[in-house]
């Protein structure tokens, strides 16, 4: 503002009005307050209602952050009832099903602050929603893991390190054979 | 894992790749057939009146063919059995073709237009003798043209229309050697030595080969060689000094002799003289030194020298041009070229034709000619000949031109082995490429056009020229895939030829000088070709080289002779005859500084000789002395015999190349129950990928996979011959599997009632071999794999993950690890010829087994139908694993012969060669005819097909991009629409 002020006679500006100034004294404004208006009155308003508001969200916020959090329960039925619908066999559709199972819960996991950010609040316990969150997905996590076990794509076998190694060397040479006609 | 993601897709390819074939239009895309027909013996011109211009020759190969006398194409062509050699060949009746082989107890009739058989019929004897065809002109028995066939001591009349046999005589009781059969109207005399000195005549009656009359005369003194006929019933023969001249006439029966000294006939030269076998009227040629006499008979019996011919080559038969009238063609070297003149017999001072041709250098001398005449438009004979030459190949010369040659040596290749390509240097021509440019783009609009099915009948024509004529595949440098490689080839002639294996051209070829007939060198044979130098890491800028490993003769005792030849430019480096024998060339797993690999040369009294003989070979062995083994096979005492390196040779002159061997240990199989008839290795430079099998069950079995394993095949030695000569019971077969550095048998198993020939193919931890089963009247091949249990208890999976396993540690054949054998047997319609396995650069693409079949095809059979662990009812698993269920015989798939419509003709041998290209194997089989292909046993799974359109991929490509710009334009511009509502 004062900057404003400062510039105005160079830009010609004859005045100016800022609408974010809120402050309380009249004697730093160039144009009174409207007759009937009261400043205070309104901070003093303002102050009790959004109390009340703000408990009444912070309840709902914490009430939503749990329902978030057990978001992924339901997830975690629907992919395993997927998961026995796809079979043991390894095709497409498992695989897909499989990659889909372990990719959702690490994006969730990689976003569980991002989630939760719009229950953000100092008066909001979010600790609890998201260790819930959080294990949860790992459970999911779990059960993809799981899966792609039962389909075999995990290196649990010796015949999984082996599979690649080269023959041993040979010390010995020998060669020969029948004579030469 | 990812194996049970690999198996998935395994699975899936053998679903679609169950067979191996291709579309009609990929033949001779990859793949190339050359047709040969060997060494010419016999050629017989067609006559005038035939009106064609072919000539029907008999070769070494047991091939009968007729040849286009314009080009040198084959018009027909039959390659006879291995045991089928051809003694005669002649034109009956003016249609047939008549040939006499199997030591003349087969008589043949072709057709000549078409070859096709006319008849066959079979002269049985029980005496070998000389065999002799004549076919008398007009010499009838009732109606019949009778062709005079002595074989298996007898004479038998043959009706030349059907070939019934019309009478026969027997001389086998006489112990006569029938080397004539003079025909007089209606008296067929037979002419023949008894001993070497007494002289035998027999008069048989034609019509009915009654005996008329029997006369007999003893020569005064033996005789060298054979009786040569000069004119109907004189003949000259050499006496047992090789110094005179024995004329002998045969006057209706009556013999009478008359002899001349040699050197009556010219003072000037003395040697030993052979007379040629050239028949010409009223004359013989002599041969001395280098020199060639053609010596007159006159009518009364007198010798007269005509002409007398330095560095002559070789003389032909005569041939009549008019009613008395007969020429012959002889040659005769001087100043770089050949002089051919034809003569008339009777008027010697007459050239008739006088030519001198210029033949590359590289074919050798003219081993024979034979001469053909035509009627010029100004009614003067016109003279043709043709040309045997040393390297086997075959010459028409005309009008002082060589008109076409055939490189007929390649129908008789001994050894193969590959050579890389130079690489490509850089700088290409930008010119080039865009004189090319126009038609690349034509040429993939075409293709264009093709994948879219909207190409008409001559656009697929052009589509299909273009891909045949793809300069791509012959070029002379190394490509990307390893496609392109040289076959350097050798021949029973002593001829390297270098092939490209895009087209099958000769790019060079070389008639080794070492392997030439010489004194010293009466009879060179060509044995090995080896990989002598193969520059790839340290010495780039040297050019590959191969080695020719010859000899002096079929014994082991015969000199050595050692080649070197550059695989770039067919310039021979240098070449060796060392004082030792060669009995066994041992290629060591070591290379020196220049990429020369090490080579044992092992001599018939057991020493070894390095090569090359420089200092720092014996440097690396003497670094690897201790590992270096070696084993005989004495397959006639039956002993196997293992020897390790001892000390330098324990001899006069000092070589320090020269190396003793000690005996390590030796395998004696029973002489009275076994014969060895088959042994087999694996190839040297065989890469294997992997040491574990993995079964359906993650479980894994440890392959054993040792170079020292030797595969040996025993038979009964009753059922060593061949079959259905012995019953069931006195026949076995015993299979072992040794180990070639201690002598361990790892493995023995007996087949009773089987016998051989057994072919075998050995790769891996694997033998597949091929035998007949007498009980079951039919072939058999079994699988032996084997596994090391030693290694089995390797099960902790936190070891692997550490890292903390000893499967990769160099081992040794001594800590005799404990191995198990699985095998499994299965019937096999066809007898084989040959069997081979496809290589690859890796070893990660599934084998197929290629089996030369005994109709000269190439069959190529899965490996996974040889598989120990196939069971009648697979479980599901199994299934998913590629296990096939188990039947009795194996399957022959018409689509799996690679060779598709092709016959390669007396096929000989199979060699396969990795590409670059993981999934791509090049097979090159070689018998009379050459054929060459690439095969992907699991199809190319790393690389686009040969017919994939960049082109639409491109379009594609821009097509996508350009959408996408218009799109995100579109889109913008929406936007902006939808901020200022």
């Amino acid at each position: 503002m004062d900057k404003g002020k400062g510039v105005m006679p160079s830009n010609g500006r004859r005045w100016a009005v800022d609408f974010s100034d809120n402050s309380t004294s009249p004697s730093s404004r160039d144009v009174p307050d409207p007759p009937g208006f009261s400043r205070a009155s309104i901070d003093q308003d303002d102050s009790t209602l959004s109390r009340q508001k703000k408990d009444a969200e912070s309840n709902w916020k914490a009430q939503k952050a749990w329902e978030v959090a057990q978001a992924p329960f339901k997830n975690l039925l629907m992919m395993g009832f997927m998961m026995w619908m796809a079979g043991s066999t390894v095709h497409l559709f498992s695989i897909g099903i499989t990659f889909s199972a372990l990719w959702q819960p690490i994006s969730a996991l990689q976003s569980v602050g991002k989630i939760f950010e719009p229950y953000k609040d100092s008066r909001v316990e979010l600790l609890g929603p998201k260790l819930l969150f959080i294990a949860l997905n790992l459970g999911g996590l779990a059960l993809g893991v799981w899966k792609l076990n039962a389909l075999g794509l995990l290196p649990t076998h010796t015949s999984d390190w082996v599979s690649s190694l080269p023959p041993a060397q040979e010390v010995e040479y020998s060669g020969g054979g029948l004579n030469l006609s | 894992m990812a194996i049970r993601v690999f198996h998935f897709i395994l699975l899936f390819l053998s679903f679609t790749n169950l067979t191996y074939s291709l579309y009609e239009d990929q033949v001779g895309l990859m793949d190339w057939h050359q047709k040969y027909i060997g060494k010419v013996k016999h050629a017989v011109f067609h006559t005038q009146k035939t009106g064609r211009k072919r000539v029907l020759v008999s070769t070494e190969e047991n091939v009968v063919a007729s040849l286009d006398l314009r080009h040198g194409e084959i018009f027909w062509r039959h390659v006879l059995g291995t045991n089928d050699v051809i003694d005669g060949l002649d034109i009956a009746l003016g249609k047939y073709v008549i040939t006499l082989s199997s030591d003349g107890s087969i008589l043949r009739a072709w057709n000549l237009p078409d070859g096709q058989m006319v008849w066959e019929s079979s002269l049985p004897g029980s005496k070998a003798s000389k065999s002799i065809l004549n076919i008398p002109k007009n010499l009838k028995a009732d109606k019949d043209d009778l062709i005079l066939v002595y074989s298996k001591g007898s004479l038998n009349a043959v009706s030349g229309v059907d070939g019934e046999v019309l009478w026969k005589k027997d001389f086998a009781d006489e112990s006569i050697e029938v080397s004539h059969i003079i025909q007089s109207s209606d008296v067929i005399y037979v002419a023949g030595f008894v001993g070497s000195s007494k002289i035998h005549v027999y008069g048989l009656n034609a019509k009915s080969g009654e005996l008329l009359d029997k006369n007999h005369a003893a020569l005064p003194s033996g005789t060298f060689g054979e009786l040569l006929s000069v004119s109907g019933d004189t003949f000259v023969v050499l006496d047992e000094m090789r110094s005179k001249i024995v004329i002998i006439h045969l006057k209706n029966g009556e013999i009478s002799y008359n002899q001349k000294h040699i050197s009556d006939l010219t003072e000037d030269i003395a040697g030993q003289a052979v007379i040629l076998p050239s028949r010409l009227p009223g004359m013989f040629a002599l041969n001395i030194n280098s020199y060639v006499l053609l010596i007159k008979v006159t009518n009364q019996g007198e010798l007269v020298l005509v002409d007398k011919v330095n560095n002559g080559a070789a003389v032909s038969d005569s041939l009549s041009i008019s009613e008395d009238e007969h020429a012959f063609a002889f040659v005769h070297y001087g100043d770089n070229k050949i002089h051919l003149s034809v003569k008339n017999v009777n008027d010697w001072n007459h050239d008739l034709l006088k030519e001198s041709i210029v033949i590359e250098h590289q074919r050798g001398k003219i081993d024979k000619i034979f001469v053909n005449n035509y009627v010029r438009t100004d009614r003067s004979h016109g003279f043709r000949a043709l040309m045997v030459m040393e390297d086997h190949s075959l010459l028409l010369v005309q009008q002082g031109e060589i008109v076409w040659s055939r490189e007929d040596g390649l129908a008789s290749v001994v050894d193969v082995t590959t050579s890389e390509l130079p690489v490509q240097k850089e700088g290409v021509s930008v010119a080039k490429v865009e004189q090319n440019l126009f038609e690349w783009l034509k040429g993939h609009m075409l293709k264009l056009k093709g994948t879219l099915m909207i190409a008409s009948p001559d656009d697929l024509a052009a589509i299909q020229a273009l891909r045949l004529r793809s300069s791509e595949k012959s070029k002379m440098t190394r490509d990307h895939n390893g496609f392109r490689k040289l076959l350097i080839v050798l021949t029973r002639a002593g001829k390297v030829f270098a092939l490209h294996t895009g087209d099958g051209r000769v790019v060079w070829s070389i008639l080794l000088p070492s392997l030439r007939k010489s004194e010293a060198c009466e009879n060179p044979v060509g044995l090995h070709i080896y990989q002598w130098q193969v520059p790839h890491h340290h010495a780039l800028d040297e050019n590959p080289s191969v080695l020719v490993v010859g000899r002096c003769g079929p014994s082991l005792s015969a000199p050595t002779v050692l080649s070197f030849i550059d695989a770039y430019t067919g310039m021979e480096l240098k070449s060796l005859s060392p004082a030792h024998t060669a009995a066994q060339v041992i290629p060591l797993p070591h290379t020196d500084s220049t990429e020369q690999r090490l080579h044992l040369i092992i001599d018939d009294n057991q020493h070894a000789y390095l090569y090359p003989r420089t200092p720092e070979a014996i440097d690396i062995l003497k670094h690897e002395f201790s590992n270096v083994y070696w084993y005989s096979v004495d397959a006639d005492n039956g002993v196997i015999r293992g020897h390790a390196l001892k000390s330098n040779c324990v001899q006069e002159a000092v070589d320090e190349y020269c190396f003793d061997f000690r005996d390590l240990w030796s395998v004696v199989f029973p002489s009275e129950s076994e014969k060895i008839i088959a042994t087999m290795t694996r190839k040297p430079n065989e890469v294997v990928h992997t040491q574990a099998k993995v079964m359906t069950d993650y479980d894994v079995m440890y392959k054993y996979i040792s170079k020292n394993l030797l595969f040996v095949a025993n038979a009964a030695p009753k059922a060593a011959g061949e079959i259905g000569t012995v019953i069931p019971e006195e026949a076995w077969l015993v299979i072992y599997i040794l180990d070639t550095v201690t002598g361990r048998i790892l493995h023995r198993m007996t087949h009773n009632g089987c016998q051989g020939p057994v072919h075998a193919v050995f790769s891996e931890n694997w033998v597949v071999y091929h035998y007949f089963n007498l009980r079951a009247h039919r072939y058999e091949m079994s699988v032996v794999e084997i596994y090391d249990q030693s290694r089995a208890d390797n099960k902790d999976v936190w070891r692997f993950v550490l890292g903390k396993h000893n499967l990769t540690s160099p081992i040794s054949s001594y800590s005799r690890p404990e191995v198990i054998a699985k095998s499994q047997s299965y019937f096999f319609t066809h007898s084989v010829k040959a069997i081979e396995v496809t290589s690859t650069a890796k070893g990660i693409t599934s084998k197929q087994l290629l089996i030369g079949t005994i109709g000269d095809q190439v069959l190529a059979l899965d490996k996974r139908f040889l598989d120990p662990r196939r069971t009648v009812n697979p479980s599901q698993a199994e299934k998913e694993d590629g296990i096939i269920p188990l039947t009795d015989s194996l399957p022959i798939i018409p689509q799996s012969y690679i060779t598709h419509a092709l016959k390669v003709e007396g096929l000989r041998g199979i060699v396969t060669v990795p590409a670059k290209l993981e999934s791509t194997s090049l097979v090159f089989v070689y018998g009379v005819d050459l054929f060459f292909t690439q095969i992907a046993p699991s199809r190319t799974y790393d690389s686009l097909t040969e017919d994939f359109s960049y082109a639409l991929l491109l379009l594609t490509i821009v097509a996508l991009v350009a959408a996408i710009f218009v799109t995100w334009v579109l889109s913008e511009r929406k936007d902006l629409q939808d901020k200022w509502r």
